[in-house]
């Protein structure tokens, strides 16, 4: 976090000298020095445990259709590479545009709902239903409603996931506006679109951005898993079909490079969203400040 | 009474900006917050609200600034566009945009042009002191310099009336007597109408032309008080022998308010 520049106050006991005072970090690589440790260890214990990993099935001779060592995986991921990453771009499509859709109606929603509190009355149990009910009971009655369009039986099942957190998140950032700021607006005669244009939705960003980061990986896994229960089948299939596909055949190998390419692009997303969030509130929300005391 | 603190003084012929009759509040919960009210304020006077918490007086401030109406009397303003502006106890400043920004925000509601807007806003922010500093997120300002905020987002739209309530209660004295010189220099300069809102006695005698005492439970006036002494005011007004004595009748009052 770098220091605003501002005027320099002469000393003479205003309250500009009492200004806070924010740690100003050193960088490493464009990085604070202080993220650099929570970088580093847990990616020295990941590399111990490869090579605990690698060396225990070679010292066990542990099959290759039981446990292969990271080694065969990164062998295999590296050989089949074009096949995974035809995949790859089927699920991320379906995973992207899930999360979409989730942001489009989940905010539409809960801005409809904090206009017209009957509206939200009679829907939001709804909503609730939808997020309690597990997405696998309910996946093969949506490929038969969708006409045995699979890509958007995946797609709704993925925003059938990830569509709460948005919804809840931004309800409760929709309602959670300074009070005071909300008679400033009624004091001005600002109009409904005024006061949520400036003042609910900005108030609401921090909120709807945690939900974003909950819901990015939900998406994920809710165009995973509707793939595991639908199944794809053909040339456009996703990872979980690679998944399936390897167990039948008892590739092992490519089932770990598979599972691995599904926890790194959960980890993109994580890191991409966490990475927004930052850029938007880093001027002023609390939770993007370090103080020093 | 003295000569420097009579009943109804010396603003009496100033036209009247806004007449309180007979106005009381009660709320849901039965509490009867502020009784039967009567009170003019002249234009261009400086007239402090004093009294202990639970008196009504940001109640009563909030009714002038038409955040809730009364439930018996009237509130009655004879100029048909009467320009406002409110300061609340807390900065109450939106964190999301920087001091230039927030200061713009009536003049924004009020479909000001942008440049316009931006142009009056950084010359108000430069009059409460703060030129330079537009820029400044909220969480990069001290406490008194978001008050400052707060009253140039207040002024900005040239309000005839300022409402303040209890601005500076959660200031350190030192910044509590700075802007209190600068409220006064504000005033002094722009000839606006000032209601402060207060449980300080020095605050008031110091601020004000005139403070109304109240008493709580039910909220209601029990005295009005003139302030004889003469603006500008600053550091020598504040330790003369007139001010410790309007400080005492006025202490005094507030006693006997708090004593019913």
């Amino acid at each position: 976090m770098s220091a605003p520049s501002l005027p320099s106050v002469p000393h003479d006991g205003t309250d500009a000298e009492a200004r806070p005072v924010f740690a100003e970090e050193r960088k490493i690589l464009g990085l604070a020095a202080s993220t650099w440790p929570g970088i580093l260890a847990p990616l020295g214990i990941g590399i111990l445990a490869l090579f605990a990993w690698e060396w225990a099935v070679n010292a066990y001779q542990i099959p290759n259709y039981v446990l292969p060592g990271p080694k065969l995986i990164g062998q295999t991921l590296v050989a089949d590479w074009a096949l995974l990453a035809t995949s790859l771009q089927v699920t991320l499509t379906i995973t992207l545009q899930a999360l979409a859709a989730a942001v489009f109606f989940g905010v539409t929603l809960a801005v409809l709902f904090t206009q017209s509190k009957w509206l939200e009355k009679s829907l939001l149990p709804y909503a609730v239903i939808l997020q309690v009910t597990p997405v696998v009971s309910i996946a093969p009655l949506i490929i038969i409603w969708t006409d045995n369009n699979v890509t958007l039986s995946l797609l709704i099942c993925a925003w059938i996931v990830a569509f709460f957190p948005i919804l809840s998140n931004t309800i409760l950032g929709l309602n959670s506006a300074d009070h005071n700021l909300i008679n400033l607006f009624q004091m001005y005669g600002a109009s409904r679109w005024q006061t949520l244009r400036y003042l609910k939705l900005p108030a609401a960003l921090p909120y709807f951005l945690g939900g974003l980061r909950i819901s990015g990986g939900l998406a994920l896994i809710g165009a995973v898993v509707a793939e595991f229960v639908a199944g794809t089948g053909g040339s456009a299939s996703g990872l979980a079909y690679r998944i399936l596909e390897s167990g039948y055949q008892l590739k092992i190998p490519r089932m770990f490079a598979a599972l691995l390419v599904i926890s790194m692009t959960g980890i993109a997303i994580f890191l991409i969203i966490s990475w927004v969030t930052h850029l938007l509130l880093r001027h002023w929300h609390e939770s993007a400040v370090k103080r020093e005391n | 009474m003295t000569d420097i603190a009579t009943k109804e003084g010396a603003t009496k012929a100033a036209p009247v900006v806004c007449s309180i009759r007979g106005v009381s509040k009660q709320f849901a919960n039965g509490t009867l917050a502020v009784h039967d009210v009567n009170l003019d304020l002249r234009h261009g006077e400086f007239l402090s609200l004093l009294g202990p918490s639970g008196c009504g007086k940001s109640t009563l401030l909030r009714m002038l600034a038409g955040l809730g109406s009364p439930s018996a009397g009237t509130i009655d303003w004879p100029s048909v566009d009467h320009e406002l502006g409110f300061v609340f106890q807390d900065p109450t400043l939106m964190p999301w945009a920087n001091a230039l920004g927030n200061v713009m925000l009536p003049l924004k509601l009020k479909g000001v042009a942008r440049a316009d807007a931006e142009a009056r806003s950084a010359e108000m922010l430069a009059l409460v002191g703060l030129k330079g500093f537009e820029k400044s997120y909220p969480r990069e300002l001290s406490g008194g310099m978001k008050m400052r905020v707060s009253i140039a987002r207040a002024l900005v739209t040239r309000p005839e009336i300022l409402l303040m309530d209890e601005p500076f209660a959660a200031l350190d004295e030192i910044t509590r007597h700075r802007l209190n010189d600068d409220l006064l220099k504000l005033w002094w300069e722009r000839r606006f109408t000032a209601v402060f809102v207060t449980h300080s006695v020095f605050e008031s005698v110091y601020l004000s032309q005139r403070i109304v005492v109240m008493a709580a439970r039910p909220g209601r006036v029990m005295a009005d008080l003139a302030v004889g002494g003469p603006y500008p005011r600053d550091d020598q007004f504040r330790t003369s022998a007139d001010y410790a004595q309007l400080c005492r009748i006025a202490s005094d009052s507030l006693k006997k308010a708090i004593a019913l």
